[in-house]
Order: C-alpha cells, then sequence, then structure tokens
C-alpha cells in the first residue's frame, strides 16, 4: 500500500529561508540546502521549496540552490514560486528539481499545465491552488473560490472546477491551499481537502493550517489527502519529523518508517 | 566505472548524482565504447515507452544494449529503462526491446487500495517490496524499507523472473531480472538511503564480476 507523504515547505527568498529554523539545540539556520538536508535525514518524504524572490537575478540564485540541495538529498523535491513558463519549468527540473509547481500562472494561462506535461510528463507538474471560502452562488457552487495573490483577488472560479480542469489539462498532483486556514494552526480545512480529493483521481497534498500530527491525520483520513504540508509545525521545532511520523503510524495511517 | 546511458528520454542527472554521492565513478554516455569499456550499464528513464523507444533505435543504442546483456554485462534498468526490457508496451503501442520475456500493462482505476478507496493514477509515493526470490541489489536492505514509485503502466514479465512485488490496488513485479541483468520500476536515486544502498550493491556486483572475467 501506498505511504502518505509527510511534506515540509520551506519558504526561500534571495538564495535564503525567510525565516530562521530551529532544530535541537536551538541554532537558527537560515541556509535551505542544509535545512533540506536535515529534513531529508529526519525521515521527509518529499520536499517543497518555495521562491518569493520576485527579481530575476534572484531566479539564478535559487537555480543554484535546486542543484545544491540534489547534490544532497535523494528524495523527490519541488520548487514553486514565479515559474510562468516551460522555460522556467525547465530550468528547475534541469537544475534537478523531481517537480515544478505552479499556481497563479496556471490561473491565468491554464496552457502552462499542459504544455509542462507534454514536454516532461504529468509527473512533474504540481498545480498549488489557494483557495477561499465564499458564499455559494451561482458562479461559485461548492462556496470554494480560486483566489491568487495570496489570497488578494477572487477569480471566479469555482474551486473543484478548476481542480478538474487542472486534472484534464495533465497536472500529475494538486496542491491544495486553504487561504482561511493558513496561518491559523487550527487545523487543515477537511471538507474542502475531502471534496477537492473526492473529485478528481490525481494525488492531493493538503496544505494550510496545520498545527499539530493529530489535524495530519485528519487530512490524510478524513479529508482523504495523498500528502500533509507542513511548516511551523517542524520549522520552530515544536514537533520533529520522527515524532510526526511515529503519531501517524499510531494512529494507522500508513508511513514510510524507514529511511 | 559505470555506464549511465545517455539517451533524450532519461533521468540520467539524477543517477549521476546518487552515484557521485557514493562514490562510484561513472559517466553519462551514449558512445559504444565507452559502455563496453564500463563494468556495468545502467538504463534510466522517465517518460513514454514510446518515446524512449524511438530514441533508443534513432541513437542505435537498443543494439548496444542487446550486445552487452548477450556478453553478461551487467545492468539496471529504471523505470522506463525497466518497462522497455520487456518485449511489448501498450503505451503508445510499443515493442520494446525483448531482453526479458513478458510485458507491461496499466493500472485500472477502478482498483482499490487495502483501505478500500480508490486508486489514484499514477502511482505516485513510497512503497514497499515484497521478495519473491533472493537478489543481489537488495541485499541488506530492511524488509520495511520503502522505495520512490512514479508510474502509470507496471511490468508483467514471465514469472521466473519475477524478484520483488508490491501491491497498489494490484500486486505488481516491481523488481524483476536475473542475476547480472536488474530492472526496477521505482527510482533509486529518489528513494533515500535504501535506494542508495541498492545502488552500491549493483556497482560491488559489477566490480565483482569485472575482476572474475
Amino acid at each position: 500500500m501506498l505511504s502518505k507523504r509527510v511534506i515540509p515547505c520551506l519558504d526561500v527568498r534571495n538564495g535564503r529561508l525567510t525565516k530562521g529554523i530551529k532544530f535541537k539545540g536551538n541554532e537558527d539556520i537560515g541556509d535551505p540546502v542544509e535545512t533540506a538536508r536535515i529534513y531529508y535525514e529526519q525521515g521527509a518524504d518529499e520536499i517543497v521549496f518555495y521562491d518569493i524572490t520576485a527579481s530575476a537575478e534572484g531566479r539564478g540564485i535559487m537555480l543554484d540552490v535546486v542543484e545544491r540541495v540534489a547534490a544532497q538529498i535523494f528524495i523527490p523535491f519541488s520548487v514553486g514560486g514565479g515559474i510562468a513558463t516551460v522555460e522556467d519549468m525547465r530550468a528547475v527540473l534541469l537544475a534537478g528539481a523531481e517537480k515544478i509547481s505552479v499556481n497563479s500562472a496556471a490561473v491565468k494561462n491554464p496552457d502552462i499545465i499542459s504544455q509542462g506535461a507534454q514536454a516532461f510528463g504529468s509527473q512533474c507538474v504540481v498545480v498549488g491552488m489557494d483557495v477561499k471560502q465564499v458564499p455559494v452562488s451561482e458562479t461559485i457552487p461548492s462556496g470554494y473560490e480560486v483566489v491568487i495573490h495570496g489570497g488578494r483577488k477572487p477569480m471566479g472560479l469555482d474551486a473543484l472546477d478548476w481542480a478538474k480542469t487542472v486534472e484534464a489539462l495533465g497536472a500529475g498532483e494538486i496542491c491544495l491551499n486553504s487561504i482561511d486556514a493558513d496561518g491559523t494552526k487550527d487545523g487543515y480545512e477537511l471538507t474542502l481537502t475531502r471534496l477537492v480529493s473526492d473529485s478528481v483521481g490525481i494525488p492531493v497534498i493538503a496544505s494550510g493550517g496545520a498545527g499539530n500530527p493529530e489535524h495530519m491525520v485528519a487530512a490524510l483520513t478524513e479529508g482523504k489527502a495523498s500528502a500533509a504540508l507542513i511548516a511551523s509545525i517542524v520549522h520552530y521545532g515544536e514537533y520533529t519529523l520522527p515524532g510526526i511520523k511515529e503519531h501517524l503510524a499510531g494512529r494507522g495511517v500508513k508511513v514510510r518508517t524507514v529511511w | 566505472m559505470l555506464a549511465i546511458l545517455d539517451y533524450k528520454a532519461g533521468n540520467q542527472t539524477s543517477v549521476r548524482r546518487a552515484l557521485d554521492h557514493l562514490g562510484i565513478p561513472c559517466r553519462i554516455t551514449a558512445d559504444p565504447e565507452v559502455i563496453e569499456s564500463a563494468s556495468g550499464v545502467i538504463f534510466p528513464g522517465v517518460g513514454a515507452a514510446g518515446q524512449a523507444m524511438d530514441e533508443l533505435t534513432q541513437t542505435g543504442l537498443d543494439t548496444v544494449i542487446k550486445a552487452q546483456v548477450d556478453a553478461g554485462k551487467p545492468l539496471l534498468g529504471i523505470c522506463v529503462g525497466c518497462q522497455i526490457l520487456l518485449d511489448y508496451s501498450p503505451e503508445n503501442d510499443t515493442r520494446a526491446l525483448g531482453i526479458i520475456s513478458g510485458e507491461c500493462a496499466m493500472f485500472n482505476r477502478s482498483l482499490a487500495e487495502e483501505d478500500g478507496s480508490p486508486i489514484r493514477v499514477p502511482h505516485m509515493g513510497w512503497n514497499r517490496l515484497h521478495k519473491v526470490r533472493d537478489c543481489d541489489i537488495l541485499a541488506g536492505i530492511e524488509p520495511e524499507a520503502e522505495f520512490y514509485f512514479v508510474h502509470s503502466y507496471y511490468p508483467v514479465p514471465s514469472p521466473e523472473f519475477v524478484l520483488a512485488e508490491t501491491f497498489y490496488g494490484i500486486t505488481f513485479c516491481s523488481v524483476h531480472g536475473r542475476p547480472g541483468l536488474w530492472a526496477v520500476q521505482f527510482h533509486p536515486e529518489k528513494s533515500g538511503r535504501p535506494g542508495l544502498k541498492l545502488l552500491a550493491n549493483f556497482n560491488a556486483y559489477c566490480r565483482e564480476a569485472a575482476h572474475a572475467q
């Protein structure tokens, strides 16, 4: 049986983590490469890098980070943020990432999904979706709307329709982020996660709201997600990856326990 | 030195990075002379079987691979490289290399996981191996170890070649071959420590085989 995946997410700006990461001993690490290596050794099943660099110069720095990560960690990792063209995708994949993730660019230009899938295979193309709960309407029958620009811009697009569309266009996976739950540490948006998981036949990564391992259990069982994205709960030493894996296994969630 | 076959459908650089990390000398090459001088050959692959096979026939690497296997050179096929060692794949209706007898099949979306949920295709993520026969490349790897898979088609070799199986809606063959000729459906270069161990095992076998000659 396929294991449920635990995926730490690292935000990078100009080649450095946006916030320091605290490990045992409480040293502050700002280096994404070293942090990725530590998470790899602690049993992360995959790692997501989100590049929030805006400049073209920063893009070159990120490619260097990707190359150095690829030389040190031997699990899949994906890179998202600012990827808008097939050339952007190619550069990141050639630098050694397994997958690339598109979000706003895919909403503005859905063809990027099929172009990426054709050029590199569906398994490389993750579509990130930022979703916000709204009143049910004719345009948004599920009551969940796709937003971009960190939730500031509603797109008049129903989340379930969009999920089915990206699957049809060749996305290999969906990373589903609830804007409402993000940063609350009150748990993932389970209804949304389950609705999207039930709407598509590709894996769904639950994102936004993880405050403890029990929230992850809920996303992976009730929410039917294939993977759970986590950030602050491991970054600040509150929980460790081995501890989280142990908790999930104890609750009957199939996870990878030997690494 | 291990030769990593260079053709357009490959994930050669990931394999090279893993071997570099292990300190195993290797070259990414399509040069028949370099391939002949190598102690073993790694045949990587991502993407579609048809595309991979087209690349191999256009570059003449198909005959090079067959000749090397006939000459007893150790070979490790990975993912698509594992599938096209067989006779045929329904993916793009592909006549494959025919080095190991068997075909490929596609995961049926109506299959269910052990917990009753419908399987998602591709089979993407970490899964276990259940050993069917002893094999050198799995030596010293814990039975609970998991490997990283990404595929929609799986190999169905003749039963005598099945070395390990994996469950995903159906029990399928995830390692096949015979001593000196192995094919793995997963990506050892992306499977953490157990994957690196498998690559090191393959290299150790190649070195011994080269010394024995």
